[in-house]
This record gives structure tokens, C-alpha cells and sequence, in this order.
């Protein structure tokens, strides 16, 4: 079955000077209804991707196909792809009824199929209350339920959400989250989403595109990504991270305590950079672990406590210990601790 | 109330007056004033050497509209009057409309481009305006008299044979207007189109709208006010035109403006004159509140 999406070195470069390449050579293939991330920091070119793939830009070479088809000749108004933009983008001379079936007005629809969509559209995102209400009537999170109504409204075969979440706040954010995925799952619609939050991205995603500098550099689930990281810039920006530098020497590694350790995927010799997530890691006795240091600070946060260990060699480590209610405060800053993990959760990482 | 908090009371009522004595005084003197002078002369008698005799009349407002035949005393409708006003919201609405078409896709262009460009676009919109209306409008007609520029390149090209006769026509005053308008149109819409979210022309096009209904949908609703402003700019001066009309027209198409200026002038029938004026500036605003009233209509019924 084709992809929804699939591009093939694809590049947008922004002419000026110097020119600006915003995207270089993106090969990516997106399947039907599946919840895909574009993740990345702000300039990576994550959005650019979405306004290529919506049709606002053209690429400066590439191929770009929709279910087999080629996009590259069709204008936004002629691809079956809805986009919930940033800002909501709402008419303001138009009630939210009247911006939920914009669309369907375009697409030709009849008055009373007009009405009758846009009237389920209203009932899947609670805003049928609201229907008369103009757009600057209503509140931030009602707008973002306008937005999506009014893309879902004409039923795309692919959506697109450009942070449609970054302006609300924290527990509102948590419910559209869960509701975005309902949403995905009930509709069948291909849900391509931006954004910078790595938790958010982790939360709904089927799968993730981590992308850096224009290009993508690591494709795959929200559990691949986390404990696979592919190279040092995902495993940093998913998720905290502890980075150890070791010798490899044969099948195993050799830290900088001197111990060593059978790590999966090292290369032979030379030295190599290995991830540890602060939650796979356990304190010890200060002679019974990996490595051994000083406990420069314990942070309660809750559900979690954190542990900043100062390594022997000066390298900053961190451990997340969950909270239970038996946990005993068992060490305090200034302790000299050990740290052990197990070998299969060290990933090795190429710089 | 005590009589302490009385006199207070006074003396800040006092104050206010003071305050506003300027504002008043320019009214009063500049709007009001000559208004009031104009509407009074078009009840008087005319002098025999222009001017008025202090005698109450209503001939000048009888001769507005009526006129006796010469001939056989009888009372007509003054056909030259009539023809003149119809003449003058002719050419105007035209004026606008022409103004409209070429200044609505000119502001488009310029609210479009980069932010760093467009005050030069902007400055090259304006700078005609700094040059006098007369140069301006001889420059015009130089262009497009009988042996102007575009009739020459025409007939060196080999598309016209006899010059095309543009000058002292109606065209050539409402091209004359346009040229000299313009700019009232293209700043007010271009206000209103750099306030414009082009992220909804994107989100207009993303949901299966051709660029006519962007046009139409999203962009025309939201510059609204700027083309009502635009077009007030322009219809209201083009009503009262005089010197455009006059170089452009040639004197045998006049318009109101004319008209008055005739009166007043060789006619020397000041309170025709007058009568002239106000009988102008009703037009202005009967059409005025008319256009407000169909735009402000439209912006009721979408909130």
C-alpha cells in the first residue's frame, strides 16, 4: 500500500546570502493513519517540512508523493491535507460555526451536508454550545478546538499540526494530548504533527522523526528513540541524559574507574561516548559500583529524587530514583557514593 | 451642597471652557462659520457687479434646479444644471471605482513584500503627491493629447493612423482624477492590509478556496474598512473637482466644481454660487451616508 507521504531527497534552500538550506536531502516515508512527530529545536526545519508537505512552499528539488501520487504540481487548495496552524488562524469575520464549514463551502458541498458535518465536527470537540459565538468570543483552548474541527471538518486524508498546542497552558496541554490521539485513532485520518516538546512528542506519537539542522536524524518510536538513541544530539535532546566517555578495547569498554563493561554495538578500539539514562542507573556502596563519586546534591521532586553525582574523573552524572513511600532518605550530599547500571542499558553513540 | 463646593464647581466648568476655547474657536470660525456665510448668500439677491444685495430671495435656489425659456416665460427643469451634477457622481463613482482597481492589487503588492522594501514602495506612491496638482495634470495631458506621447508611439507603431482624440473627453477627466487620487486609495488599504494575518489567506487556501475566494472570502471582508476609507478619500474630492475637469475637460465638460467657480466668476451670481455649494455638499453627504450605511450593514450581520 503507498505511503501517505513519502519524500525523497528533498531540499528547500532559501535563496539570500548566503543562501539559507532549510532542508537537505529529507528522505521520509509516513504511513496511513499513523500518529507521526516531527521533533526538533526551533530552526531545525521541522515547520519548513510541514508547509512543503501542506504545499505554502515549493521544494528547491526533491520528490514529494501523496498515496503514490505526486504533489509536487498542486496547490494547498487541491491536496487533501488540512493543516491546524500555530496561531488557529481563525476567521475573525466568521462565527465558529461558519469557520468549521469553510471548507466543506469550498469544497462545493450542498447547505444541509454543510450543516450536518459541521454540526458532528462541533459534537467531537464540545463546542456545539458555542456555535453562534464569533472567534475573539471564546477562549485560547476553545479556539485550538475551533482550529481542529474546522481541518478535520473536510475530511483529509492528512493532517497537519504546527504546535497547535505551544500557547495553552500546562493542564490544558495534557488534555488536548490525550484528546489529539483519540481524536487520530477514532478519525483514521494520518496525523503529521510538529513540535520542540519532546514529552509531547513521546505522549502521542506512533512514531517520531527527531530532526537537527535540516535534517532527520533519527526515525523511529517513542520506545526506540528513548533507549536506542542513534546518535548524541537525540539521545540529549530526548529525554536527560548522562554521557560517559570510555576506551573500547575488544568486545567490552573500559570506563574511566578502570572497570570494564560488555557493551552491544561498540566498536573495537578507540574511544567512544556511551548514554545512560539517569532513571537505569542505581546508587550503591561507594566500593561496590561502576563507577564512584561524591553526592553533590539530592533534589526532591516529588514524585521522583534526584541524585547529582560529581565523578572521580570531574564528570557530572545523574540518577532519578522514583519516590516510594517506604524510600528511605538513605544518602545525603557529601556522601561518597557508587554507581552501578546494567550493560544492556548503556547505548553506544556516534558523535 | 454647600455654597463652597458650588463656586468650586464653577470655576472647573470654567476651566473647561477655557480648555476647549481653541478647538471651538477653529470650528467655529473654520467650519461653521464660512458654512453658515454660504448658506445665508444663497437667500440673497445678486448684485449687478457680483457680490449680494442684502434682499431676501429664493431665485438662486429655484435656479439650482429650474430655469424660465427665454422665450416664452415658461418654467423647465434646467437641463444644464441637471446634466452637470449627474455628470459630476458620474465621473466621481467612476473615478472610485477606477481608483479601487488599480490601488486594491498595488496596496496588495505592497503589504506582500519583504518588510524592509516596502517603504520605498510606499515612498514611490507618494512622491507624485508632493509635486502640485497643476504640473501633475499637465503632465497628463501631455501625455495624451493629440500629439502627446501615446498617440505619437501609436501612430510610429503603426496601430493608429489619425490620433486618438482623449483630451476634452470624460475619460480624460476621470483618468486625470484617478492619476491625481490614487494615493488616497492606495494608503488607506495598504493600512488595513499590513494588519492582515496572511496566515489566514494561507489557512483560506488550505482549505480548498481558489485564490478568487481567498480574494473574496478572507481578504475583502478584512480590509474592508480600508476600502470604505479609500473610497470616502477619493469620491468625496473627485465630487467637488475643479481643476482637474477644467484642463482635462477643456471647459465644455464640466462639473460642479466648475460650475460654482463659474458662478462666482464671470456669472457673477454669488447666491447661485452659493446655493451651488450646498446643493454639492448634500450630494456628498446623502452619498456618504448611504455607503456607510450599505458597508456598515454587512459588518452587522457578521458581527
Amino acid at each position: 500500500m503507498a505511503k501517505a507521504i513519502s519524500a525523497r531527497a528533498l531540499r528547500k534552500v532559501y535563496p539570500g546570502t548566503p543562501p539559507v538550506e532549510a532542508l537537505g536531502g529529507i528522505e521520509i516515508e509516513i504511513a496511513d493513519n499513523e500518529f507521526f512527530t516531527l521533533l526538533g529545536p526551533s530552526g531545525c526545519g521541522k515547520t519548513t517540512l510541514l508547509r512543503l508537505i501542506a504545499g505554502f512552499e515549493h521544494p528547491t528539488s526533491g520528490t514529494m508523493d501523496m498515496f503514490g501520487e505526486s504533489l509536487l504540481e498542486a496547490p494547498p487548495h487541491k491536496r487533501q491535507i488540512n493543516t491546524v496552524f500555530q496561531n488557529y488562524a481563525l476567521f475573525p469575520h466568521m462565527t465558529v460555526a461558519e469557520n468549521i464549514g469553510f471548507g466543506l463551502e469550498m469544497l462545493g458541498k450542498s447547505k444541509g451536508e454543510i450543516a450536518t458535518t459541521t454540526g458532528e465536527m462541533m459534537e467531537l470537540v464540545q463546542m456545539s454550545h458555542l456555535a453562534d459565538r464569533q472567534t475573539s468570543q471564546i477562549s485560547g483552548g476553545q479556539q485550538q478546538r475551533v482550529a481542529l474541527a474546522r481541518a478535520l471538518a473536510p475530511k483529509p486524508k492528512i493532517l497537519l499540526l504546527d504546535e497547535p498546542l505551544s500557547a495553552l497552558d500546562f493542564k490544558l496541554r495534557k488534555n488536548m494530548q490525550l484528546e489529539l490521539k483519540r481524536l487520530q485513532l477514532e478519525t483514521g485520518i494520518t496525523f503529521i504533527f510538529v513540535t520542540h516538546d519532546q514529552e509531547e512528542a513521546l505522549t502521542m506519537s506512533d512514531r517520531i522523526a527527531v530532526m537537527s539542522d535540516g535534517a532527520i536524524r533519527q526515525i523511529g518510536t517513542p520506545r526506540e528513540i528513548y533507549d536506542h538513541p542513534a546518535d548524541r544530539f537525540v539521545a540529549d535532546f530526548i529525554g536527560d541524559t548522562n554521557f560517559l566517555t570510555v576506551e573500547a578495547k575488544g568486545a567490552s569498554v573500559k570506563l574511566a574507574s578502570g572497570k570494564s563493561l560488555k557493551v552491544a554495538g561498540a566498536p573495537k578500539a578507540g574511544q567512544v561516548t556511551i548514554a545512560v539514562r539517569p532513571e537505569h542507573a542505581r546508587l550503591t556502596g561507594a566500593d561496590n559500583g561502576l563507577m564512584s563519586g561524591v553526592l553533590e546534591n539530592v533534589v526532591y521532586l516529588g514524585t521522583d529524587t534526584h541524585f547529582h553525582v560529581a565523578l572521580e574523573d570531574g564528570t557530572a552524572f545523574v540518577l532519578r530514583q522514583q519516590n516510594a513511600p517506604d524510600t528511605a532518605a538513605g544518602h545525603v550530599a557529601g556522601d561518597k557514593v557508587g554507581i552501578t547500571f546494567p550493560a544492556d542499558v548503556a547505548q553506544v553513540l556516534s558523535d | 451642597m454647600s455654597d463652597l463646593s458650588i463656586t468650586e464647581a464653577k470655576r472647573q466648568s470654567r476651566n473647561r471652557w477655557l480648555l476647549l476655547s481653541p478647538a471651538l474657536v477653529i470650528l467655529i470660525f473654520a467650519a461653521s462659520g464660512p458654512l453658515l456665510i454660504t448658506l445665508v448668500y444663497s437667500f440673497l439677491t445678486a448684485g449687478d457687479f457680483g457680490g449680494v444685495e442684502w434682499e431676501f430671495s429664493t431665485d438662486a435656489w429655484f435656479g439650482v434646479f429650474m430655469e424660465r425659456d427665454i422665450f416664452d416665460d415658461t418654467l423647465g427643469w434646467s437641463d444644464a444644471h441637471l446634466s452637470i451634477f449627474w455628470r459630476s457622481v458620474k465621473l466621481s463613482l467612476l473615478t472610485t471605482l477606477a481608483c479601487l482597481i488599480v490601488g486594491f492589487p498595488t496596496a496588495y503588492f505592497i503589504a506582500t513584500r519583504p518588510k524592509k522594501q516596502r517603504d520605498m514602495w510606499m515612498l514611490l506612491i507618494i512622491i507624485p503627491f508632493w509635486t502640485n496638482l497643476l504640473i501633475r495634470t499637465f503632465a497628463i495631458l501631455e501625455l495624451i493629447r493629440n500629439e502627446g506621447v501615446v498617440n505619437t508611439v501609436l501612430i510610429a507603431m503603426g496601430v493608429i493612423d489619425e490620433p486618438i482624440q482623449m483630451l476634452f473627453t470624460e475619460f480624460a477627466i476621470i483618468l486625470g482624477m484617478v492619476y491625481v487620487y490614487l494615493p488616497l486609495m492606495v494608503l488607506p488599504i495598504y493600512a488595513s492590509m499590513e494588519r492582515l494575518d496572511f496566515n489566514l489567506v494561507e489557512a483560506a487556501y488550505d482549505l480548498y478556496a481558489t485564490r478568487m475566494r481567498v480574494l473574496r472570502r478572507v481578504i475583502l471582508p478584512l480590509v474592508k474598512p480600508g476600502v470604505i476609507a479609500g473610497s470616502i478619500l477619493v469620491f468625496v474630492p473627485s465630487l467637488g473637482a475643479y481643476v482637474t475637469p477644467r484642463i482635462m475637460g477643456g471647459g465644455n465638460q464640466l462639473m460642479i466644481g466648475n460650475l460654482i467657480e463659474l458662478q462666482f466668476g464671470q456669472g457673477r451670481n454669488w447666491p447661485l454660487g452659493a446655493a451651488l455649494s450646498i446643493t454639492l455638499l448634500a450630494i456628498v453627504m446623502v452619498a456618504l451616508m448611504a455607503y456607510v450605511r450599505a458597508a456598515g450593514d454587512e459588518e452587522v450581520r457578521h458581527g
